[in-house]
């Protein structure tokens, strides 16, 4: 349940949902990709409601919990080049969807996210870490302009999450998207973040920058003593 | 038909038969590598049921039973996925309630009809080494036909069946894609109940698609060995039938099972650590 939540993301900015379980967070990004149609308010996604886009190759997603898992027999290649089949490529990029250029966004992607090494190994024998990374090398492979991450860091290693954040920043810069990460816990892209939104219950009790947040954080029920921060709950024993 | 093939198969009965097992064994994996993914392997045994009822009605109304089959398989795979994308029961429960609506239908229908003999155990165990050519007509129609489709919407179905929800995001026919897998699976079990028998359809979508997991490195690769291992275990079951005198539809059963047995067992062998 959302209650007068209102969050804008504006292009090129990267934002971070930050909430408790329960909080909301999830059903907000699940508005937001249309999964979800709200009983009240609006959700407008590149100026219109998310069903009514045509271009879905605007969008890059990354689940909370993809489900290439068991024996599955795909390998990460294969599995990003699935992210080509986004509805609208093919129009955005007109003489770029022969063999050549598909395979030439696939090794750009593998090799932003420091996969390239394991593209023919099968997703379900990598680390954690690797497959969020080839599960974020997916979701960017068609170049979206907004990447939405539900839980990216989740149970990910140190290195991983530096790999992850360096994956974030390096789309940021060489194709300007807007990158919503919603999780319970910012790791690694703390400080690349431009703005933070804090979900409490169902409501937005913080939208601002990082920065700001050390002053009204306790407030808040948020503790913030470096970046990351981690809502009261979730804060590690001293 | 009489082509000049060695034993076994110098036959013309054994030669439809092995018409229409190869189309069965190449087709049914193929359905099955994306049930797999999805969980549901044993959807074509459910089917499978269901097709019992539509043969039963076939016999009492004096109809082709494949096309009555037919109808009543893709009805129950269509009903279930409706259940299954509107939550309106768990899968299991929606399977169960359809699966045994169907083969308790099947055995009413039959009794009515009192036909409960050789043409019905025909169509629940299998009868490869009876079927006409114009069976194997129907068969190649239906088996190709899934084939040619798996074929050409592989990439689409491998990505929604690999995270459904990111599917729908990225504007993929997510729901259109559903059914027609579902009737994709009615029509497999509809094409292979003469050969291995309604009973035992599901083991030609599951046995070869398990061993292929653990064999084949890639999704493009696993189709191909499954189906691979599904067009060997017809053939060398079909030889073994004959040679032994067995039942067809049980053999070629039996011989993706020890395929499946031996594939678990060499990839236990290959991932094991060396000793020191």
């Amino acid at each position: 349940m959302l209650d007068g939540v209102d969050l804008a993301v504006a292009p090129g900015e990267f934002v971070a949902l930050v909430g408790a379980n329960g909080s909301g967070k999830s059903t907000l990004l699940r508005a937001l990709l249309g999964l979800l149609r709200p009983d009240s308010g609006t959700v407008s996604l590149f100026g219109g409601p998310p069903s009514a886009l045509r271009d879905r190759s605007r969008l890059g997603y990354v689940p909370q919990h993809p489900a290439a898992a068991g024996a599955f027999a795909a390998t990460v290649e294969e599995v990003v080049a699935t992210g080509l089949l986004a509805r609208g490529w093919k129009r955005r990029s007109p003489g770029n969807s022969s063999a050549k250029a598909r395979r030439a966004e696939i090794d750009h992607a593998l090799e932003s996210t420091a996969v390239a090494d394991l593209r023919h190994r099968r997703i379900s024998e990598l680390s954690g870490g690797q497959q969020q990374r080839a599960w974020i090398a997916k979701a960017l492979v068609h170049r979206p302009e907004l990447l939405l991450l539900d839980e990216p860091v989740a149970g990910v290693d140190s290195g991983s999450q530096e790999l992850f954040r360096d994956a974030l920043v390096h789309l940021q810069s060489e194709h300007g998207a807007a990158v919503l990460l919603v999780s319970h816990e910012l790791g690694a892209v703390a400080d690349d973040l431009d703005r933070v939104c804090i979900l409490r219950s169902g409501r937005m009790v913080f939208d601002g920058k990082p920065d700001e947040l050390a002053a009204t954080g306790v407030h808040l029920g948020v503790h913030r003593t470096d970046l990351p921060l981690w809502l009261e709950r979730d804060r590690p024993p001293r | 038909m009489n082509l000049p093939l060695p034993w076994p198969f110098e036959r013309e009965y054994m030669q439809l038969a092995l018409v229409a097992g190869v189309i069965v064994g190449a087709s049914a994996p193929l359905i099955g590598t994306f049930l797999a993914q999805r969980r549901m392997a044993l959807l074509g045994d459910g089917l499978g049921h269901v097709a019992f009822a539509g043969v039963a009605a076939g016999l009492l109304l004096g109809v082709a039973p494949v096309w009555t089959a037919m109808a009543a398989a893709a009805g129950a795979a269509l009903t279930l996925d409706v259940l299954r994308t509107r939550a309106r029961a768990s899968g299991e429960l929606a399977l169960a309630v359809i699966f045994y609506t169907g083969i308790a239908a099947g055995v009413v229908i039959t009794s009515r009809a009192g036909e409960f003999d050789a043409s019905v155990l025909s169509y629940l165990f299998g009868s490869v080494l009876t079927v006409a050519p114009g069976d194997v007509v129907v068969v190649a129609a239906l088996g190709l036909g899934v084939v040619a489709i798996v074929g050409a919407l592989s990439r689409t179905l491998f990505a929604i069946v690999l995270d459904e929800e990111a599917a729908r995001v990225a504007g993929l026919p997510v729901a259109a894609a559903n059914r027609l897998l579902a009737v994709l699976t009615a029509v497999t079990v509809v094409a292979a109940m003469r050969v291995v028998g309604l009973l035992l359809v599901a083991a030609l979508m599951a046995l070869p698609v398990g061993a292929a997991q653990v064999l084949a490195k890639s999704f493009r690769a696993s189709l191909a060995v499954a189906a691979g291992i599904g067009v060997g275990s017809v053939i060398i079951g079909l030889g073994i039938a004959r040679a032994a005198d067995l039942a067809p539809g049980g053999t070629i059963v039996l011989v993706a099972a020890a395929t499946f047995a031996l594939a678990s067992m060499f990839s236990g062998r290959r991932r094991r650590p060396a000793r020191p």
